[in-house]
């Protein structure tokens, strides 16, 4: 297990699921993360702002293994990620999934086998039970009446959808979510929320949700993150954000173009 | 910065390029062995590239050997009637085809076809996030990606050489016989008395190398694909390029090696 970080305010639990540990990531001369330290909880949902290019999805592919930090550590479920080869991550890859912003769906599978990939590749082989599962997470989220149609055929939003399911359909203890609500009416972003918000309640996952949605944060938050130059500008839960005295902070939440002065 | 110091550091930056380059081949390669003995082989997805691979390749292999065979035949006997040595077309058309052109064509059209459509299919799914999905499932890429690409191509590559050789030989005999009306003992005998196994086994040989280094190579360039449709692109023709320049330079050294060094070719 991790050595507790010498910042108690990161850390409101003990229950400690993912820390990141002074991460630093750059690419070429751009220095994306100047040393990111975090904890989150077991079930507690992290939303991630910050404006565009300020190292968000790079933190949160962190988390997964998919991109390695340059310096620093991170640690999931007590497990150091960055010292593990890409084919020692599959412990780590069943107990987190993640939601890629444009969905990532196969091309080449209809939506109900890409739904299903995961429990097929995990070596589940009861097709009943496979068709089973991937229609309870299609029905989760509407898209059951669309289980034969090719990623090509459906909307940005029925994408996403799609994607959803199959990250949650695996059951994992953490789901990371990039940018869920983007290029979705106000209606389809709501029912996302109410989905990851049924998630948390029911299942006790634990999210990372990158999203510049600020309606939604507040909705689904149980503490926020603010990327600014690499750095974390703030970190608490919603109220605290609210009462920020941190114009830039302000700015940001409030949509006022001077946030990047 | 002088010219010598200019041109040292140029030679330099392109030496490194170079050996980063084999680097990442090498990397590839083996996580290509470590795919292959994990015994985990998705023989549906092998099914599914091997008619994309072998079944969809036919045309172009077929087409490519007859002309070449045609054409071979035809040039060869006008000259070697100047010698009057006319019957002995059909053996050296046949080892001809046998030993280089059947593989050395069949591996530049293998290349120019499935070798881009490899780098493009795996490239798209790089910049598209694809790739990193596969990974966030606990997917090693290679293993879906590369190896059921790989086994299709070790599958259909020596199938794909021995039609481009027959067509080849069939269109040979067509113009010999039909064109220059030789007589069908004199072609099939010479041809059958100076054509062997070791012949065949060459062009065998060097079907399932080509087919390696295509794979390799345009998988390569799919994995590394980066900046979009522009990316792809370029990762498209680098695949074919470098698929066909590398099969082309393979061949030479592999009929060294299979005629001197390791001689399965000496008659």
């Amino acid at each position: 297990m991790p050595a507790p970080t010498s910042n108690p305010a990161l850390a409101p639990a003990d229950d400690v699921f993912i820390e990141l540990r002074g991460v630093k990531k750059r690419f070429g001369t751009q220095e994306v993360l100047r040393g990111i330290d975090l904890k989150l909880c077991h079930g507690e949902t992290l939303c991630v702002i910050g404006p565009s290019g300020e190292g968000k999805t790079v933190m949160m592919k962190h988390v997964i293994g998919l991109i390695k930090p340059d310096e620093g550590d991170v640690f999931v479920d007590g497990m150091h990620v960055n010292a593990l080869k890409e084919r020692e991550m599959a412990p780590i890859r069943k107990k987190v999934s993640m939601l890629f912003q444009g969905a990532a769906l196969f091309d080449n599978l209809t939506v109900e086998e890409n739904v299903a990939f995961p429990l097929i590749e995990r070596g589940l082989r009861d097709k009943k039970e496979i068709r089973r599962r991937v229609m309870e997470a299609l029905q989760a989220v509407d898209l059951d009446q669309h289980a034969h149609k090719y990623p090509t055929n459906l909307s940005g939003g029925m994408k996403k959808r799609t994607g959803i399911a199959r990250a949650i359909i695996d059951r994992s203890e953490c789901i990371l979510y990039d940018e869920p609500n983007s290029g979705l009416d106000p209606i389809g972003s709501d029912i996302i929320d109410q989905m990851i918000l049924r998630m948390q309640k029911r299942f006790g996952v634990t999210s990372i949700i990158v999203t510049h949605d600020m309606r939604s944060i507040f909705k689904i938050a149980s503490r926020i993150a603010m990327l600014y130059r690499g750095e974390l500008r703030f970190l608490g839960t919603p109220d605290e954000l609210r009462a920020t005295d941190d114009e830039i902070v302000h700015n940001f939440i409030n949509g006022r173009s001077d946030v990047t002065c | 910065m002088s010219f010598p110091s200019d041109l040292l550091a140029l030679v330099g930056r392109v030496a490194l390029h170079f050996l980063s380059y084999l680097g990442q081949l090498a990397a590839l390669a083996g996580e290509l062995l470590t795919a292959l003995r994990s015994g985990v082989w998705r023989l549906r997805l092998v099914a599914q590239q091997i008619v994309a691979i072998g079944y969809g390749s036919q045309g172009v292999v077929i087409v490519t050997g007859a002309f070449t065979g045609a054409v071979f035949t035809f040039q060869t006997y006008a000259k070697f009637k100047d010698f009057g040595v006319e019957t002995t077309v059909g053996a050296v058309v046949s080892v001809a085809l046998c030993r280089e052109l059947g593989p050395v064509l069949a591996g530049l059209m293998v290349a120019g076809r499935v070798g881009a459509a490899m780098a493009a299919d795996i490239g798209t799914m790089k910049v598209t996030e694809q790739v990193d999905a596969l990974r966030v499932m606990g997917v090693h890429p290679v293993d879906y990606l590369v190896l059921p690409r790989f086994l299709a191509m070790m599958i259909s590559m020596p199938f794909l050489v021995a039609e481009s050789i027959s067509f080849g030989l069939a269109a040979s005999y067509a113009v010999s016989s039909l064109g220059y009306q030789m007589p069908t003992a004199w072609y099939l005998t010479h041809m059958i008395d100076h054509t062997n196994m070791e012949d065949l086994s060459i062009g065998m040989i060097k079907g399932f190398v080509f087919g390696m280094l295509i794979t390799l190579i345009s998988c390569h360039q799919g994995l590394a694909a980066e900046n979009g449709a522009v990316g792809v692109g370029a990762g498209t023709t680098r695949a074919v390029v470098i698929s066909s320049l590398v099969l082309l330079v393979v061949n030479f050294f592999l009929s060294i090696l299979l005629n001197y060094v390791f001689p399965i070719g000496t008659t």
